[in-house]
């Protein structure tokens, strides 16, 4: 046994306004540090940036003021191409993803082939590159000039999208649903209820709910990605900025049309961090970090 | 009847008859089969041997339905297993509505005056982590009544209580004993077990060892297994 470290205890109690004190000094200088840190780092790179031998020509090329405001119109409703097909694409990814994951989960000899027939696609559209289905798909499909399948640029590169994001859906709408303890199906069943009602009242609730952050990080990363549509024609908001840069050798819509794509994926991730934290909070994980 | 996980035996010939309005005690160590029994008996486990009978129906047939049958049992876990995205009386009418296809205002008024009974009604529209272990182990009850079960399954329903919450689901299962519910209850509980059960079962590694009214289980065990556990058990408590 090693000996008990002597303690020299205060000549006075501490008091409460001691340690408010020695508190707001502690916080004082974390607000002094971190200031100074600021404006070394960011001044610093600003600098390096500013004094660089091409900054005059980037600064012409892609920060015009004049090229910005003659191209933004055309930019913003190439956007309003992309907003659009974000918001019906997601629909679709999520009714289809569910569905897969449902396939996948559920053990109905009925339903082998379809079963397999999922595996099969997660794992192909999981493994092949976004760009490559929305060629295949752009340009495969109107080749088979098939009665009745639309051939619009547009909504065949939103199939392509919804065919690769659909994949990854199921998957983290599986993860969810294996997620959930077997001991609330067994609640389910013992009170009665069919397989299939307990995935519907008690499972897939209780999954849809626990994968939501990642869901919407999937849904951020397909909010950027339908700028890969481009490549089959479509005027949204890149190819806008394409067309325009091409004819004025100016690429400050480029710029443009990202601050676009930052003005929905910046918002969207806040919430997913929102979510993600609230999450954590419920199952108490955020105070070990809350500590000082 | 027996019942194996791969090639591990858990339950090693159960022989068991349970009488309307009785209530019979299983006790015994962990591990010793009574969850296992009692998963058997609500058709959430598949036996190997034998057969299981409810009001003289066979129900272990092999290709029956189970669904129906699990329909007239009710069972209560240990760890409550209420649904936590649902509010309290939603997990009670869950069972009712869905599987008895009953009206929902039928239901609900049921579910309502289930959870009046238990002395819950006010906390109906909470959700389950928002309630203390003895409340949620009551609306689990009342959860498991709502679809009038013939037998209520009650497993180690006290155990992953604190110490000062068991009396409320003790009184609550009292209460039950005293309307004359058919019910099989495993317990660690043992002055409990005397007080409620007309049949106290001692199970020792998948086997009823010993079995008879409590009295004479608890103050004359017969069997030298027996004595060895309520010595154990008897003594932990002090």
């Amino acid at each position: 046994m090693s000996q008990p470290i002597p303690l020299s205890p205060p000549a006075q109690p501490t008091t409460r306004a001691q340690r408010a004190a020695a508190r707001s000094r502690r916080r004082r200088r974390s607000l002094v540090v971190s200031g100074i840190s600021t404006v070394v780092v960011i001044g610093g790179l600003a600098t390096f940036i500013l004094t660089s031998p091409g900054w005059p020509a980037v600064k012409q090329t892609f920060f015009s003021v004049s090229a910005f405001t003659s191209s933004f119109s055309s930019v913003l409703s190439g956007f309003w191409l992309d907003v659009k097909l974000f918001l019906i694409v997601e629909v679709v990814v999520l009714i289809v993803g569910l569905l897969i994951a449902l396939v996948r989960t559920v053990r109905v000899p009925a339903l082998f082939p379809v079963r397999m027939l999922a595996i099969v696609y997660v794992d192909v559209m999981r493994g092949v590159p976004t760009i490559l289905v929305v060629y295949l798909i752009g340009f495969g499909v109107p080749a088979l000039q098939l009665k009745g399948v639309p051939t619009g640029a547009a909504v065949l590169g939103g199939a392509a999208l919804a065919l690769c994001y659909s994949a990854y859906v199921s998957e983290v709408f599986r993860a969810g649903i294996e997620s959930v303890h077997p001991s609330q199906a067994a609640a389910g069943l013992a009170l009665g209820l069919t397989r299939w009602q307990a995935l519907r009242f008690v499972i897939v609730p209780q999954a849809v709910r626990r994968v939501a952050p990642p869901l919407l990080n999937d849904f951020i990363s397909l909010q950027k990605d339908v700028a890969l549509v481009s490549i089959l024609g479509p005027e949204e908001a890149f190819r806008a900025a394409q067309v325009f840069a091409a004819s004025t050798f100016n690429y400050t819509p480029l710029i443009a049309a990202a601050l676009l794509y930052l003005c929905v994926t910046i918002p969207l991730t806040r919430i997913v961090d929102h979510m993600q934290a609230r999450a954590m909070r419920e199952r108490g994980g955020a105070l070990a970090l809350g500590i000082r | 009847m027996t019942k194996s996980y791969d090639a591990q035996p858990v339950l090693k010939g159960i022989d068991l008859q349970v009488g309307e309005h009785e209530a019979i005690a299983l006790i015994g160590a962990s591990g010793s089969g009574k969850s296992t029994l009692l998963r058997c008996i609500d058709l959430l486990e598949e036996i190997d041997d034998g057969d299981i009978y409810l009001d003289g129906e066979c129900i272990t047939v092999p290709g029956l339905n189970p669904v129906p049958i699990r329909r007239r049992l009710g069972l209560v876990f240990q760890s409550f297993n209420l649904f936590p995205h649902m509010s309290v009386i939603e997990n009670v009418v869950l069972g009712a509505v869905k599987a008895q296809r009953m009206p929902r205002s039928d239901a609900q008024e049921r579910g309502i005056s289930l959870l009046e009974r238990f002395g819950l009604a006010d906390r109906r529209a909470d959700y389950p982590d928002k309630l203390s272990g003895g409340q949620q182990q009551r609306v689990a009850i009342a959860r498991a009544l709502v679809t009038n079960p013939r037998a209520l399954l009650l497993d180690e329903v006290t155990s992953a209580l604190d110490p000062e919450l068991v009396g409320e689901v003790l009184a609550v299962i009292r209460g039950l004993k005293q309307e004359g519910m058919t019910m099989i209850i495993a317990t660690h509980e043992m002055t409990f077990a005397s007080e409620v059960a007309d049949l106290v079962c001692f199970l020792e590694s998948g086997r009823i060892v010993e079995s008879g009214p409590p009295q004479q289980l608890f103050s004359a065990p017969a069997r030298a297994e027996t004595q060895r556990f309520l010595a154990r058990v008897l003594t932990a408590r002090g």
